[in-house]
């Protein structure tokens, strides 16, 4: 166990340093540098301010002096547009935002997910089973961005019960929308998943001797069937987990709730490549420790798995 | 005798007809299972409708999609509305512009880009995969290894790095969407070349001497064929998907071409003024092909994976 997370780690220190070179090799190939303007600066400016930033130095030194910065004190550079602010600022002023909408997602998504999968697949072909399956057949063409222009219709326009926007220090009636709009299409897999997993247990040998000797429903449920049926729905963290990350960009854009999203988007239309690198960086770092933990999660409790 | 003559030549006629029987193939059995599936052949026929409306949409319309209709510029909100009268069969954009003609451009390149996009990435993914499970031992190692680092990389943001670095071009966004999705069709060619190569026919092929990668392309991918195609068919609507997802955000295809993801976020803006034909048509034409493309992909599942009956 503890030589496959050291093998795991092993693996995802390069993957980092791949992710960064690959960034920064990207962000050198692009024509015109970032102080490129209309109004071209005097050469001397161009020079100091260059010489500033250290875009002077040879490409493999840049590098490794980002990478440094990054190691040894966390730090991923000062922004290209906004003088007096850090590329740490912007993470900072944005990723809790984000963090807050999107950990409530995640949330939503498996628990309802889960609860609508382990329901439909226990009585199946009811009308619960009916309303699970058409939901997340519904779910597929809904994607985030199609969700939150129908939730402002509905909830703003329409009913006039929720702000069409804004983040008012994570106000309830503002959080609701981008949490919705951001798990449903996930709920809907995960109901599936869980369903046809479900399924599956309750017609395994294990289960039909436990109703054969008489345990209640219930016991069976909680007892037997729900760890085996859940375990699929493990290996689903991981890609939910992005996925809240990368349609966390939509509900900034679209509800203006001032996350890292919202940063990622403003620095790509403004060629703020510092920007772009850190956010791009910081999410793929939290990805590649998210799959970590999710896959020595599911070899912990899977005990068919031994690595 | 218990039979008399006749009874015997009747049944030995019978023998013979019955050898007469057609074998059906592969592919004439999933067609028959295919075309019994209601769902899928529904979406079939909606696909090809939006196919119709986008190849031939625009010799029905009565305006241009770069033409403003100078009366309804600025007040497409009282007068934009969808009419037969004035030839806006879908109303207009806030710009005065004939939003069915623009619907059809978006229709069409929408779907372009989900064709080209899944194409690209499924040749590329089965070659690879393939590949990489035929020659099997250290090269297939690290090539996984390399898939394996590639997807822990968060793929929309990298996409949109390199729209960024490269320009915001249909082009660009055809190679970064391209470039990206290739990684699972590997991972699944990989699997299924596994359990391809240890089959008596590749042997014989390696037998007789044929280079390996003549092996992998007249023996290995041919096989595998129902696979990639389910696989295709599934990739297609996520294609589309991603390709709205970095549309709608500004920063794929960019004015004057538009897609749905463009159409959608154009009109998902402009909805406090009450232009709810803006969001519905483009909407409408979106989760249309999105649902039939993930019919026919589960019914192409169902008629091609003999496992899953």
């Amino acid at each position: 166990m503890l030589g496959y997370i050291f093998r795991r780690l092993a693996i995802s220190i390069p993957t980092l340093l791949v992710l960064i070179v690959l960034s920064f090799v990207l962000m050198h190939a692009a024509p015109g540098g970032p102080f490129t303007s209309e109004r071209p600066l005097p050469p001397e400016v161009l020079a100091n301010i260059e010489a500033k930033y250290g875009l002077d130095k040879p490409l493999i030194a840049q590098i490794f002096n980002y990478i440094g910065g990054i190691v040894t004190s966390f730090d991923f550079g000062p922004s290209f547009k906004y003088k007096d602010r850090s590329v740490n600022d912007i993470i900072a002023s944005g990723f809790p935002i984000t963090l807050t909408y999107g950990f409530l997602s995640f949330i939503v998504a498996f628990v309802v997910g889960c609860a609508l999968g382990v329901a439909a697949a226990l009585k199946k072909n009811s009308w619960l089973d009916y309303f699970a399956v058409g939901i997340s057949i519904g779910a597929q063409v809904l994607p985030n961005f199609v969700m939150a222009p129908i939730l402002v219709i509905i909830f703003t326009l329409w009913l006039g019960w929720l702000p069409g926007g804004g983040w008012n220090n994570g106000h309830w009636a503002n959080i609701i929308m981008p949490v919705i709009a951001l798990s449903t299409s996930y709920m809907a897999s995960i109901a599936r998943l869980t369903r046809s997993s479900m399924l599956e247990v309750m017609n395994t040998n294990f289960i039909r001797t436990a109703q054969a000797k008489g345990l209640p429903a219930h016991v069976i449920v909680r007892k037997h069937a729900l760890k085996p049926a859940l375990l699929p729905v493990i290996s689903y963290l991981g890609p939910t987990f992005v996925a809240m990350i990368t349609g966390s960009v939509i509900v900034d854009v679209y509800f203006s709730t001032g996350g890292i999203g919202q940063a990622y988007v403003n620095s790509a239309l403004t060629r703020d490549y510092a920007v772009m690198m850190g956010i791009t960086i910081l999410i793929g770092a939290l990805t590649i420790l998210f799959n970590l933990v999710v896959d020595i999660l599911y070899a912990w409790i899977d005990p068919k798995i031994r690595y | 005798m218990v039979f008399g003559t006749d009874k015997i030549e009747s049944l030995a006629q019978a023998v013979v007809e019955a050898d007469e029987v057609k074998g059906r193939s592969l592919y004439a059995d999933a067609r028959r299972r295919f075309m019994q599936n209601k769902a899928a052949m529904t979406g079939l026929m909606l696909l090809c409708l939006v196919f119709l409306f986008a190849m031939f949409g625009q010799y029905v319309a009565a305006w241009s999609n770069e033409e403003i209709d100078w009366n309804l510029l600025g007040a497409s909100a009282e007068l934009g509305a969808p009419s037969v009268a004035n030839g806006h069969y879908f109303g207009t954009d806030e710009m005065g512009r004939d939003l069915y003609a623009r619907v059809v451009q978006g229709t069409r390149i929408s779907l372009m880009v989900g064709i080209v996009g899944a194409f690209i990435a499924v040749s590329i993914g089965t070659l690879y995969g393939a590949i990489a499970g035929y020659v099997g031992g250290r090269v297939d190692n690290l090539m996984m290894r390399f898939v394996d680092i590639m997807q822990s990389i968060p793929y929309m943001f990298i996409l949109i790095l390199l729209l960024v670095v490269f320009g915001r071009s249909i082009f660009m966004l055809f190679v970064g969407i391209g470039l990206i999705s290739w990684l699972d069709m590997s991972r699944i060619a990989r699997g299924q070349t596994l359990s391809i190569k240890n089959m008596e026919y590749v042997s014989a092929a390696r037998a007789t001497g044929v280079k390996p990668l003549t092996i992998i392309l007249r023996h290995v991918v041919p096989n595998m064929l129902g696979v990639v195609i389910v696989y295709a068919t599934l990739l297609i609507p996520s294609m589309i998907i991603t390709e709205s997802f970095i549309s709608f955000l500004g920063l794929g295809v960019q004015e004057p071409n538009t897609s749905w993801g463009a159409l959608i976020s154009e009109g998902s803006s402009t909805i406090q003024y009450g232009t709810y034909w803006q969001l519905a048509f483009p909407l409408f034409f979106f989760v249309i092909s999105l649902f039939s493309f993930f019919f026919i992909g589960d019914g192409l599942r169902d008629a091609l994976d003999p496992k899953d009956r």
